[in-house]
């Protein structure tokens, strides 16, 4: 058996989560420090995993590790690495204690419930992404929910008891169809392959499905991740969540496990159904690209800036799945690229305009004005994830949208033409907020406004330097999930449309 | 003459060893009527503790040490089977019925005493119930009536012959139907509710009996092995043997509170005191399924494809009727009674499966809910208001800002019931779906999602009130209970974890054992 490194980095923040608890005499470290002392642990393990990741491997997974759990149905606790779950094991190793730090404001009563309930969301999005049983990949999925539904109710907004019911109504409804779908795919393992399995792998390679038991099975599993992710109609739970959510918790709930949706389709959906990936397709791409186009004219309407951020998000996931279901190498890097673009700016944009929003207790746009006059350093940090989130080149958001559009574009014209116009509708729904909010005549609500201090400062810096980083060079995330991705288009059978002008050589 | 006749009827044989858990709950019963007839007053209450949690410790290691392969044999002349179904029913209605007793033994959290009545027969708020409560006198004779009780279940569910299934079920129904009318507090509910569940019951029992009539009419014998093998070599009338199952069938849905044979249950559980409620919700709902299981699995197996529809349309209703109608529920009490509707239509799923994983997956439910549903209620006993237990729902608000320990065991208990994964409930309702779609009812299965994220709706709004609202002025206050409910909620607690962490271990000793003796 190997190391058990992922193990390990599993079990980093729920040991910290136990420390939470611990009498103090026996810990010298206050609360805070456990936890972002524990994240940032989990951090360093993910860079060694990742330095030992061999990107030119044919294996479908690394570091696997694996225990009999209940063998009578044969699920095992099985983890593994693909490059797909290392891209969003990092994201979440990043964005976590970044959340940590940068939120310190929304703790200080329940300091030691919110820290706990930050690092069990961690340890269930890193079990999500490690997964590599289907059916522990379903009992983490729904257990996501909890910390998720506490963070809301107990930290949010004054509808907070509604939007979580909301949240985690939607969640289980997603899940309890995924898990019908998840017992019949059981017994079509069982009749074929003689054995009960829930092993991603095996399920991808050996299993045949007949036409139709794979169309309903897809559609079972995608009905969660779509709910999951969210597209439209299944949307409505993401801005009543986001607008009663503090930034902390939307960050770690859109910024990584609202991912799993996405990560699900590419890690699950198109590996163990490929036909009905393919057949489905166009439906799909369709709904991302109405997605597109109907959650960034939704953000423009908005009065809320939350309610913005939520909506944006709806159209970004758009971008995601069609990079996902165009079935081209660029398209689907792009989608990955997307899903850790999207995370950081996200992340930019929930704290840094947090920090706005707790000092007036009011997130309305018309609220505010001119806040730049009084909050230099803020307007600038918003404004690097603002031009992030709608793909202005040079940053990551650039790269990934650019490699969606590409790839669908070589497939799907029309849908890829109709997403294009979404980064016009981008400029007005983001600026439009920005020279709201930011420029003009400051509001007597905005005149008091405290910049960022030093430390705060600190905490979102990383955002930027990864956005820019990713901008200029995406590379380490092209190459750590190119085989990945390569390995899923054979099992899909789908192969890059050939270029359409001959190489000027041959001539 | 009378030599011939004598010589023809065999000589009753006897297993006293393996019979011995029923027995000794019998004897705890009879020992406890005397310790009413000749102890003083003051020393009974001592005297009935030892007894009964004496015997329910003895009977649970009868069978413990009795049920590996040896223990496996029709007894009584084949009237009572003790298989491996049998001995798992026998061994999770002692653990649950001894977590129930020790509910029924606390007396630290009313200032008052016991959940009991000092004087079942006094008038309620009268001037006599006060004196009685005054003096401190309490109704001991819930102790033997419990013993009873339990007895008549540990029989019901290994009962192999229709006419000791009635019995059984009489011996099990008759002491509850007294329990359930003697409540502390608000006793005139209590008495409704004894009197509803005596009248409906009593109907019920009629109903099974009728059914075994009819049944002995078309196949000349009570016994279920003989039974099914009268039910394959007739072929005239089948029209009797509908009939018969049924009568039988309504019978036993009755009691497993099936949809539309359930509306007894909300005004019951209700109206009964706390801890005899959870030993219905608990222990009587296994025992009544056991007895469904065995009755229906090895008598009427035969006609598997015949009853089997009509199964799925109860089981398909009592899902939903049960989750829809617990959702307009306000009384906590009266929510949890609906979603025991519900949660029995979620085993019906599974026991409609008829295979040995299906046995194995409703074994797994019962166990499952019968422990989750006893911590619940056991909280509940602790969150209480001047006039008794507070259980208006909209009056939780704020309870874990309270108590945050009984807040979130409740949410524990919550998610389980709602079937979220790492908690019993999920490993529970994974069990029964699987036996169902291995079984084809994959329709069926959908209904009960769509039930299931219903259910969801009304146990997580108990978190909602309780953790993410602002505590009402003047609302409940939590009781600290002494070690007999403390054990009570711990253990439920733990059961509901490890079945939800490490199920292999029950999953195991369960399936090994569901094969039923015919």
């Amino acid at each position: 058996m190997n190391f058990p490194w992922l193990l390990i980095v599993l079990l980093t923040p729920l040991i910290g989560t136990v420390l939470l608890f611990v009498p103090k005499r026996f810990v010298p470290f206050s609360d805070q420090q456990i936890a972002l002392y524990s994240s940032l642990i989990t951090l360093l393990f993910v860079i060694v995993i990742a330095l030992q990741f061999d990107i030119s491997s044919s294996a479908t997974t690394q570091f696997d590790i694996a225990f009999d759990w209940i063998p009578v149905f044969g699920i095992t606790f099985h983890l593994g690495l693909t490059g797909i779950s290392l891209v969003l094991v990092g994201l979440t190793a990043v964005l976590t204690p970044i959340v940590l730090l940068a939120t310190e404001y929304e703790v200080q009563k329940k300091n030691k419930e919110f820290l706990m309930w930050i690092l069990v969301t961690q340890a269930s999005a890193l079990a999500v992404f490690l997964a590599r049983d289907l059916f522990l990949f379903y009992v983490v999925f729904e257990a996501m929910l909890i910390p998720i539904f506490f963070l809301v109710g107990r930290f949010g907004g004054p509808k907070k008891g509604a939007a979580a019911l909301k949240f985690i109504l939607f969640g289980l409804a997603g899940g309890l169809v995924m898990l019908a779908a998840l017992i019949w795919l059981y017994f079509v393992a069982v009749n074929q392959l003689g054995r009960g399995t829930f092993s991603i792998t095996a399920l991808s390679n050996e299993l045949k499905l007949d036409a139709w038991t794979e169309r309903w099975l897809f559609l079972g599993f995608f009905f969660a991740f779509a709910l999951k992710a969210p597209m439209i109609p299944g949307h409505t739970w993401l801005p009543d969540t986001a607008e009663q959510a503090t930034p902390g918790t939307s960050t770690m709930l859109i910024g990584i496990l609202d991912k799993v949706g996405t990560y699900g389709m590419l890690a699950i959906l198109l590996p163990i159904f490929p036909n009905a990936s393919i057949e489905f397709a166009p439906v799909i791409i369709g709904f991302a690209a109405l997605g597109i186009i109907y959650g960034a004219l939704i953000a423009i309407a908005q009065k809320n800036i939350k309610r913005t951020f939520a909506y944006i998000s709806i159209s970004h996931f758009g971008f995601i799945v069609m990079g996902i279901f165009s079935f081209t190498s660029i398209g689907m890097i792009g989608s990955v690229i997307y899903m850790v673009a999207h995370g950081l700016s996200t992340a930019g944009l929930f704290l840094t305009v947090g920090y706005l929003i707790r000092q007036k207790e009011n997130s309305l746009i018309s609220n505010f004005g001119g806040v730049t006059k009084a909050a230099p350093v803020m307007t600038g940090l918003f404004l690097i994830a603002c031009l992030s989130s709608i793909a202005l080149p040079g940053m990551a958001g650039f790269v990934a949208e650019f490699m969606v559009l590409t790839g669908t574009f070589q497939k799907y014209k029309i849908p890829a033409i109709i997403a294009t116009l979404a980064i016009i509708l981008a400029a007005i729904y983001m600026l439009w907020l920005y020279q709201r909010v930011f420029t003009g005549t400051e509001t007597k609500e905005s005149s008091n406004i405290i910049d960022l201090n030093r430390k705060q400062i600190l905490a979102l810096s990383p955002l930027v330097a990864l956005t820019l980083l990713f901008g200029f060079y995406p590379a380490p995330i092209i190459k750590i999930s190119e085989s990945t991705i390569a390995y899923t288009m054979t099992l899909v059978g789908a192969t890059d449309p050939q270029p359409m002008i001959k190489k000027a050589v041959n001539q | 003459m009378i030599q011939t006749v004598l010589n023809t009827i065999p000589t009753p044989s006897f297993e006293y060893a393996l019979l011995s858990p029923i027995l000794v709950m019998f004897l705890a019963a009879c020992l406890g009527v005397l310790v009413e007839a000749f102890l003083p007053n003051e020393k009974r209450r001592f005297a009935h503790l030892i007894i009964v949690f004496t015997a329910i410790l003895f009977a649970f290691f009868a069978v413990v040490l009795q049920s590996g392969p040896n223990g496996r044999a029709l007894v009584a002349n084949g009237t009572v089977a003790l298989d491996g179904p049998g001995w798992i029913l026998q061994g999770t209605i002692l653990l649950v019925a001894a977590l129930s007793a020790l509910l029924f033994a606390e007396s630290k959290i009313d200032p008052l005493g016991d959940a009991f009545a000092a004087r079942a027969s006094t008038l309620p708020g009268g001037e006599e119930e006060k004196i009685a409560t005054k003096l401190g006198w309490a109704q001991t004779e819930i102790w033997p009536l419990f013993s009873f009780a339990i007895s008549g279940m540990l029989l019901f569910v290994t009962a192999n012959d229709l006419l000791v299934l009635f019995v059984a079920l009489e011996v099990m129904s008759l002491p509850l139907y007294l329990l359930a009318g003697l409540a502390r507090r608000r006793r005139l509910l209590s008495q409704e509710a004894a009197l509803k569940y005596f009248i409906l019951g009593a109907l019920a029992s009629a109903i099974l009996l009728f059914g075994s009539a009819l049944t002995y009419a078309y196949t000349g014998s009570l016994e279920f092995g003989q039974i099914s093998n009268g039910i394959s070599s007739a072929n005239n009338s089948p029209g009797l043997l509908t009939a018969a199952i049924a009568l039988v069938a309504v019978g036993m849905l009755f009691k497993v509170g099936a949809v539309p044979f359930h509306q007894w249950v909300p005004d019951v559980y209700t109206g009964s005191p706390t801890p005899v409620t959870s030993f219905m919700a608990g222990a009587v709902k296994v025992a009544a399924f056991g007895g469904l299981l065995r009755v229906f699995y090895v008598a009427f197996g035969a006609l598997v494809w015949d009853w089997r529809p009509l199964i799925w349309v109860v089981a398909g209703l009592t899902m939903v009727v049960g989750s829809v109608i617990a959702l307009a529920q306000s009384d906590f009490k009266r929510m949890l009674a609906y979603s025991s509707v519900s949660n029995g239509g979620f085993i019906l799923v599974g026991f409609s499966a008829t295979s040995r994983p299906a046995i194995a997956a409703v074994l797994i439910y019962l166990i499952a809910y019968a422990f989750a549903t006893v911590g619940a209620f056991a909280l509940l006993t602790l969150i209480r208001e001047q006039a008794g237990e507070s259980s208006t729902l909209i009056r939780w608000k704020g309870l874990g800002k309270k108590s945050p320990v009984v807040a979130g065991l409740m949410s524990l208990f919550m998610l389980s019931f709602a079937g979220i994964p790492l908690t019993s409930g999920f490993t529970a309702k994974f069990g029964v779906f699987t036996a169902a779609i291995s079984g084809g009812a994959t329709a069926l299965v959908l209904v009960g999602v769509i039930a299931s994220a219903i259910a969801a709706v009304f146990y997580i709004r108990v978190i909602i009130l309780m953790f993410f609202s602002e505590p009402i002025p003047e609302g409940p206050f939590v009781v600290v209970p002494s070690i007999f409910t403390t054990i009570a909620i711990t253990a439920s607690a733990v059961v509901t974890i490890i079945l939800g962490l490490f199920p292999q271990v029950v999953i195991d000793l369960i399936s090994s054992a569901s094969v039923f003796l015919r």
